[in-house]
Formats: structure tokens, C-alpha cells, sequence
């Protein structure tokens, strides 16, 4: 299994590592049973912007790319294009996925939206998207 | 300073020097076919018959005991099925093996399970030994043959095999033992271990890979596997891999005079276990004595194995892990499951596999790079934050 460069970027140096206190959403998926669990905050301001992202990741060296990219696709953007994002969009800014290792993008791209989910519930709006599960959610 | 280490001696290991040097005259020279009358096929045939003997001498066992094969798989897969088969027209149609067998075992018994057979899989305490009371439970006069490994790839626990080959044996079973990796790491003396099959591989121990060995005592007969011509007894058919086979022999030979460094090996070994257990939340899995001299496995919370993995292969330190994220079945190591590790904890557990060339400079920049490597990853974790903050670090 080999890993493209800039996953090992991404994994060696990763991007918006951290936590944000006063978080607008924060969004929780995975969990450790099967190995991955990443934790989302985001910093949204009054005109809908995504100004902070930060991510804490358990999980293996496509779990911790996966959720430094989708920091950098989804910082500084609105939260209705945040929403746009797709896993296969996290894997091809990473210049793509060994097959196993993709689920790792499909939790990127929920945790996400569960971190918007929670920032809709607590501005009480409803949260008229869906989140597809990755294959680790039990 | 970044050194490289390579520290994954039980997935395979470098050939020595002394083995390629074996080797190459029978590339260069001894090409013949052994099965041609010629001078050619009977200089190839003379170097066999030599390679044989060395190998029996380090078993004290007899030449026509041993069987080259390509692999440790390949001996696994004929100990297996054919003293399966052959006995079940006796009506002996039950194997007992155990949860911590390599692949090469398990899927052969699913294999045969297909075919009709029942299988008893004996599970195994925390520490990886088999549980001797289900063993001996399982093992009936309806049972053809138990497999169990001399000691296990992951955790390095070294099973009692004589006493379970005692048990075998008072209810008539056929005793099998794949001994891949106790190899070179275990004196094994075939005039007083009472195994009637044993497998081994070349490339555990110094010699390349593609060559592989069952002991088959004699008396003791099995279907065949590989049909075709009179090589191997008639027995294991296709035109030997002489160059190979003399390496292996070499190999044989000098992991026998090496067994003398075992407890130099050990010492390492006990180093490196002492201070990676140190560590807050972690712990050694298998067993601290009957252990492989050059084994260490220690699980460590809050951990996932493969970003670990890549974090000491970046430093230059190559070993293994347990966890499901390096395994294309995404499922965490069965060896560490079966000694009852959970699931999560199973996902951080490191192997380290060292070997008589690794040095004391070598264990101690393993030493001082798994730690800051271990702070680094936990800093990352969602968990981890509430893990301090209950104080409990």
C-alpha cells in the first residue's frame, strides 16, 4: 500500500490540528472500536462564513490527511458550499486513496456535515441535509 | 541522528552473506536436473543429497524425513489437508487447531471444513497460550490431526508443544506443528520432540524466499498435494530448487550455532520491552517468558497503529502492526483479539521483530523514537484531551 505525497503531507504535517473553544459546531464521527474517530469544530461567522476549522483525529495516516484537507477545502468558504464538499473531493485534492483507505474520506466529509448539523440546531435552523454514514459507524 | 532499523524480522529477513555465498556456485555451476542420469543431473543430485543431510543433522532426524516445499504456507496447506484426508477414510474426519494460527492454517482448516471436516479452534489465555483443559476436551479418538503452532508470528508466545503433542497422541491424533518462526529461535531436536509433522520456511532465518520444508516422520503417510513426478519420494512433486534448498541448509546451520546467542537476543529484547511498557498506557502483549527471543509487541492506548507505523518508517525504523487500518479486511489483528484485547486496544499494538544484527545502538534509538512519536499522535486525539483532563495521566 502506498501512500501519494501529498498524503504523507498531510499526515507528517498536518493542517488546523487543535480545538476552538468557543466553536459555532462541532461534529463527532467514528469511534475508537473501529479505529477512527475524528472531532470537527468550526468557527462560523454572522454572514454564514467558515473563519476557523480545526480537527482532532484518532485514527490511521488516511484518517488524519482526510481531516487536514477538509480543514483547508472548507476554511474561509460558506458553510453552504462546506456542505458541497464530497469525499471524492477530499481524495483527489490528496492526489487520491489506496481503495481501503477511503472510507477514511467518507468520515472526513461527515464529520463535516455533523459539525454543521450541530451549528444549524444551535442558530435553530433545520438541518435539511443528509450525512452519509461511513462503513465504521456501527 | 537518524539511523535505519529494521526491526520486522518475523515478516521476513535479509539473506546472509554465508547463504548467498552457498548459493551462488549452484547457480553458476550445478544447474543439472537431480532427476537426470547424466553427470550434470548427477552432480545436482549428489549437492541434494548433501543439503538433505545437513538439514537432518540439525534435526537429528533422518534425510528421508524431510520434504522441500516452496513455502511455510505451502507446508502448512500439505500437513493439513493431506494427513486430513488420508485419515478421513479412516473415519477420522476432526482437526483441533487454535484462534492464533497464521492464515496459511486457519484458511486451510476453513478449507477443509467445506469439504466436510469439523474443526475444533481452541482458544487461548491472555498471555497467548493455548488453553491446555479445552484442548485436551477437543481431542477425540474421531480426531485426525492437531495443529498448533510452535510459537505464534504477532506475540511471540511459544505454545507447549510436547504436552500437547502428548495429548495428541493418547487419543491417536497425528501431531502437526508449524514452526515458522520458532525456527532458529528454539533448539528443536526431532529424536526427542514427539511431532509427527513440522513446517518451516527459508526466509525467517536468512535463506530467500520460495523455500519452504515439511518434516514428515516416518511411519507417518499423507495424501500428497503437489502430484507430478518421482521428486520429493514421489511424495512432492517438481524439479528441486537446489540452489535454494543449499542455501536453506546453510541457514539451518548457522541459526543452530547461533541458538548459543539466544540469551544475548533476549537481553535486547528485554530492553526494549522495559522501556516501551514504561510508557503511560501501554502494555506487553503475549507472554513475558515463553516468549521468541526477538519479539516484542506492546499495545498502547489511545493509539492507532498504522499512523505509528509510518511515523518510526519515517524515522527509519520498519515494524508491524496489529491494527485493522494496515489489513485490507479492515479488521484488527485475531491474534490479539483471541488473547481478549479489545477492539481498541488491538488497533495500537506495535510489533517489533529483532534479530542477532541488531545492535544496542540500534535498540536504543528505537528507544528514543517511539516515545515523542507516542506524545505526538495522543496530542492529536479527540479522546485524549478527556483522558488528561480526568487526570488519570
Amino acid at each position: 500500500m502506498q501512500y501519494s505525497e501529498k498524503v504523507m503531507d498531510h499526515f507528517m504535517s498536518p493542517r488546523n490540528v487543535g480545538e476552538i473553544e468557543d466553536a459555532s459546531g462541532v461534529g463527532t464521527v467514528g469511534n475508537a472500536k473501529c479505529g477512527d474517530i475524528m472531532k470537527m469544530y468550526l468557527k462560523i461567522d454572522d454572514n454564514g462564513i467558515i473563519t476557523d476549522c480545526k480537527f482532532k483525529t484518532f485514527g490511521c495516516g488516511a484518517a488524519i490527511a482526510t481531516s487536514s484537507m477538509a480543514t483547508e477545502l472548507i476554511k474561509g468558504h460558506t458553510v453552504e458550499e462546506a456542505l458541497k464538499l464530497t469525499n471524492s473531493a477530499v481524495v483527489e485534492a490528496l492526489d487520491g486513496l489506496p481503495p481501503v483507505k477511503v472510507h477514511c474520506s467518507v468520515l472526513a466529509e461527515e464529520a463535516v456535515k455533523t459539525a454543521i448539523a450541530d451549528y444549524y440546531q444551535k442558530i435553530g435552523k433545520p438541518v435539511d441535509f443528509e450525512i452519509e454514514k461511513s462503513d465504521h459507524e456501527e | 541522528m537518524k539511523r535505519f532499523v529494521y526491526a520486522d524480522n518475523a515478516a521476513t529477513t535479509p539473506v546472509s552473506r554465508e547463504v548467498i555465498a552457498e548459493m551462488t556456485p549452484v547457480f553458476e555451476s550445478f544447474w543439472g536436473n537431480p532427476s537426470s542420469l547424466h553427470a550434470k543431473g548427477r552432480e545436482a543430485k549428489a549437492i541434494l543429497d548433501s543439503a538433505r543431510a545437513r538439514i537432518a543433522k540439525v534435526f537429528s532426524c533422518q534425510p528421508s524425513e524431510i520434504y522441500f516445499t516452496s513455502c511455510g504456507s505451502e507446508s502448512d496447506n500439505w500437513a493439513i489437508k493431506g494427513a486430513a484426508r488420508r485419515l478421513a477414510k479412516k473415519g477420522k474426519t476432526h482437526i483441533v487447531t487454535s484462534a492464533i494460527e497464521h492464515p496459511a492454517v486457519l484458511n486451510t482448516c476453513y478449507a477443509l471444513e467445506k469439504e466436510g471436516f469439523t474443526v475444533s479452534f481452541i482458544g487461548v489465555d491472555e498471555f497467548g497460550t493455548v488453553k491446555m483443559d479445552e484442548l485436551e476436551a477437543a481431542v477425540t479418538d474421531k480426531t485426525a490431526i492437531v495443529a498448533i503452532m510452535y510459537a505464534n508470528n504477532e506475540i511471540g508466545t511459544i505454545q507447549p508443544i510436547e504436552k500437547i503433542a502428548e495429548i495428541a497422541h493418547a487419543k491417536g491424533a497425528l501431531m502437526f506443528t508449524d514452526a515458522v518462526q520458532a525456527v532458529g529461535n528454539v533448539d528443536i531436536d526431532l529424536s526427542k520432540l514427539k511431532v509427527d509433522m513440522l513446517a518451516l520456511s527459508g526466509h525467517k532465518l536468512h535463506a530467500p524466499k520460495g523455500i519452504g520444508m515439511l518434516y514428515i516422520r516416518k511411519g507417518v503417510v499423507i495424501d500428497n498435494l503437489v502430484d507430478g513426478g518421482g521428486q520429493e519420494s514421489r511424495k512432492r512433486a517438481g524439479t528441486e530448487n537446489l540452489p535454494y534448498i543449499v542455501g536453506l541448509a546453510k541457514a539451518l546451520e548457522v541459526a543452530k550455532e547461533k541458538l548459543a546467542d539466544i540469551p544475548e537476543l533476549e537481553r535486547k529484547r528485554d530492553r526494549l520491552i522495559e522501556a516501551l511498557t514504561k510508557l503511560p498506557y501501554s502494555k506487553l502483549n503475549g507472554h513475558r517468558t515463553e516468549r521468541l527471543a526477538g519479539n516484542v509487541n506492546v499495545g498502547f492506548e489511545f493509539i492507532e497503529g498504522e499512523s505509528m507505523l509510518l511515523w518510526l518508517d519515517i524515522s527509519g525504523i520498519c515494524c508491524s502492526t496489529g491494527s485493522a487500518c494496515s489489513s485490507a479486511s479492515l479488521e484488527p489483528s485475531h491474534v490479539l483479539l483471541a488473547c481478549g484485547v479489545p477492539h481498541e486496544k488491538a488497533h495500537g499494538s506495535v510489533r517489533l521483530s529483532i534479530s542477532h544484527e541488531t545492535t544496542d545502538e540500534d535498540i536504543d534509538y528505537i528507544i528514543e523514537t517511539l516515545p515523542p512519536i507516542v506524545e505526538k499522535l495522543r496530542n492529536m486525539i479527540p479522546l485524549w484531551e478527556e483522558v488528561v483532563k480526568s487526570g488519570k495521566v
